[in-house]
């Protein structure tokens, strides 16, 4: 019982940085139909430029957590302005097909810049975990899962409250209609990739101190968050939380009862067996985003 | 003349081995034929029938660890404590088990992940890849792992009166790499000019109007599945008995991105197409190689890659074929000419 608890609290603090990439593809994907296949290398990007603000630059923790999701944004707005803008008709293959050019690009390119060895990051918090009874989470992972949940809440915030999110959700719904009321709609779909890179940026930036930054780190992320976005169902960001703690309660509990070699055979079955049964995902409402 | 072309070529392939002494360039011959193998293949799911499927290599690593194992024999406890032993058979039905067992794979994934389409099917399809991936990685038992199934026989063929033929030389396995290669060229033709293959284009063209004719959408698409696994399968087993050596990289994503790249640059929906896109894309790193680190090497192909969807969208061949078209045709027969590479 004991065991299973320590999995459930190892869940809520994956998970949560799951939901932060599932967030993030979920409105790229929603929104633009983009397959986004470089959402994973925006993930390690964000881990690497933590890296090397912290501690390349020697700079604070928390700055460089900050600098890692604001180069995501501007990473995102870039890749959008140079390579999405120009193929706004194309269908979604071809898009696709760019992505997957722009990810090799970006995995080698991190490659190239910061190496094919690991890196590790220090943290400024207390090496001793925080132990309650049986059960001991270390201060690091407790700020990762605050963190996470902090840019949850204000995501939902983003696309809920916002004159922004308003316009983001209208698109979604009809593009000629919300362009016909004046949206711009240029202005949203960069606004979405960069907002999506971002939290990209900033789920890899929080787990990069957990594990190591190895510029391979991303290869599996994309394809987890597409997981998510597909349990979830398409556009749904309720569905990518709840989706992202799914998939880290599946890993974790195959990996602790299974084997520990599968763990990341957990997301694609979860993929197969939820589009095979139900393709519209676990909490799809028709076409509606928020 | 156009007719003939395809011998010429073939000529000119075949005698590739008798000027080309450079140990090193004749094994990229060999790799970039199993690789062009492969790319056919996928071309069939992708320019064909319109699905892209990046999970395509899945079928390579399923051929080349089914062929291995068959010609390694192989010792394996089962779930319930049954335990299977194999003693090694001859390699050539290794080849042939790969290819059928590949096949057998892509049915059952294309009876499944048929089910939906566009970026779903994209995203089902890597997930078999993936799941593949691990399960070579974690099933020591009978894959070794990450240590690799090693000394692996080379090809050897049986001929009732004459012995037996191995393909160990460098000269010996690209004859059998080109032979397999022009078999897996001419099933595909045949294929496709065939009513299936019409059904298939059709499908591509336009999948509602196709349905209401008639045509049964999930049993071509099957059909195109069946044997785009098997020829995959078949690649892998080329490759496992040359290289001789496996490990579960052969299930790496970058493979599928590398068969795509092919297909893509040289035209998907041709059957010129993988061939020329496979040459550039398999002798590419041969020349990047001697200037650059690996890295470097992929960036470019990624910034290529990039370059070609948005510069020749429809591939290399497609565009030669308007422009010769454009150049040598009179005036008068052009525009139907181009109307015919217009289709959408």
């Amino acid at each position: 019982m004991t065991e299973f608890l320590q999995h459930i609290i190892n869940t809520m603090i994956l998970g949560s940085t799951y939901a932060l990439l599932g967030i993030g593809l979920t409105l790229i994907f929603g929104i633009m139909r983009v397959v986004n296949f470089a959402h994973g290398e925006l993930y390690s990007f964000g881990a690497y430029i933590l890296y090397m603000v912290a501690i390349l630059l020697g700079a604070n923790f928390f700055v460089a957590l900050i600098a890692a999701v604001v180069a995501g944004c501007l990473l995102g707005a870039l890749l959008e302005i140079v390579l999405l803008r120009p193929m706004r008709g194309a269908d979604i293959d071809t898009t696709m097909l760019i992505m997957i050019g722009a990810m090799i690009v970006m995995q080698n390119g991190e490659q190239f810049v910061w190496g094919g060895v690991a890196k590790a990051v220090v943290t400024p918090f207390p090496e001793l975990p925080l132990v309650i009874g049986p059960f001991s989470v270390s201060w690091l992972r407790l700020f990762v899962f605050a963190a996470a949940l902090g840019l949850i809440a204000l995501s939902y915030f983003l696309i809920n409250r916002t004159k922004l999110g308003k316009a983001m959700r209208a698109t979604f719904q009809d593009r000629d209609a919300a362009a016909l009321m004046g949206v711009n709609i240029q202005l949203i779909y960069m606004a979405t990739f960069a907002i999506g890179s971002s939290l990209a940026a900033a789920a890899g930036a929080l787990l990069g101190p957990v594990y190591v930054i190895s510029p391979q780190m991303g290869n599996l992320a994309s394809l987890k968050a597409f997981a998510i976005v597909i349990l979830g169902g398409l556009g749904s960001i309720g569905g990518a939380t709840i989706g992202g703690f799914i998939l880290a309660l599946a890993e974790e509990l195959g990996a602790g009862y299974v084997s520990s070699g599968y763990r990341d055979a957990m997301g694609f079955l979860i993929i197969i067996a939820v589009l095979l049964f139900k393709p519209t995902g676990l909490f799809a409402r028709a076409e509606r985003i928020g | 003349m156009k007719r003939l072309s395809p011998y010429l070529w073939l000529a000119i392939f075949a005698s590739v081995p008798l000027w080309l002494q450079d140990p090193y360039l004749l094994n990229a011959f060999i790799t970039t034929g199993i690789l062009i193998i492969a790319a056919m293949s996928l071309n069939l799911l992708l320019g064909y029938t319109g699905q892209l499927s990046l999970g395509h290599v899945a079928f390579v690593g399923i051929g080349a660890y089914a062929s291995a194992l068959v010609s390694l024999g192989f010792d394996v406890e089962l779930i319930g404590g049954i335990r299977i032993v194999h003693e090694p058979w001859p390699v050539w039905s290794g080849f042939l088990i790969g290819t059928l067992l590949a096949a057998l794979c892509g049915y059952a994934v294309g009876k499944l992940s048929f089910k939906v389409r566009g970026a779903y099917f994209v995203i089902v399809t890597i997930s078999f890849a993936e799941v593949t991936r691990l399960v070579a990685l974690n099933w020591v038992e009978l894959t070794q792992g990450p240590l690799a199934l090693t000394s692996i026989p080379p090809m050897t063929l049986g001929l009732p009166g004459i012995g037996y033929l191995d393909f160990y030389s460098k000269q010996s396995n690209y004859y059998l790499v080109l032979a397999v290669l022009v078999v897996a060229y001419v099933i595909i033709q045949r294929l496709v000019r065939s009513r299936i293959g019409r059904a298939m284009i059709a499908l591509k063209e336009n999948e509602s109007l196709a349905v209401s004719v008639g045509i049964d959408v999930t049993r071509y698409l099957v059909l195109a599945a069946i044997f785009a696994a098997g020829i995959a399968g078949a690649a892998g087993s080329l490759y496992a008995h040359y290289l001789k050596i496996i490990d579960p990289d052969v299930f790496a994503f970058l493979y599928t991105v590398t068969m795509v790249i092919m297909v893509i640059s040289g035209g998907k929906g041709t059957l010129a197409g993988p061939i020329v896109g496979g040459l550039i894309f398999g002798f590419l790193p041969v020349v990047v190689r001697s200037f650059a680190a690996p890295e470097v090497q992929w960036i470019l192909y990624g910034l290529l890659m990039i370059v070609i969807v948005f510069v020749l969208p429809k591939g290399i061949v497609p565009a030669l074929e308007k422009w010769l078209s454009t150049t040598k045709m009179p005036p008068s027969a052009e525009p139907y000419k181009a109307k015919m590479h217009d289709t959408p």
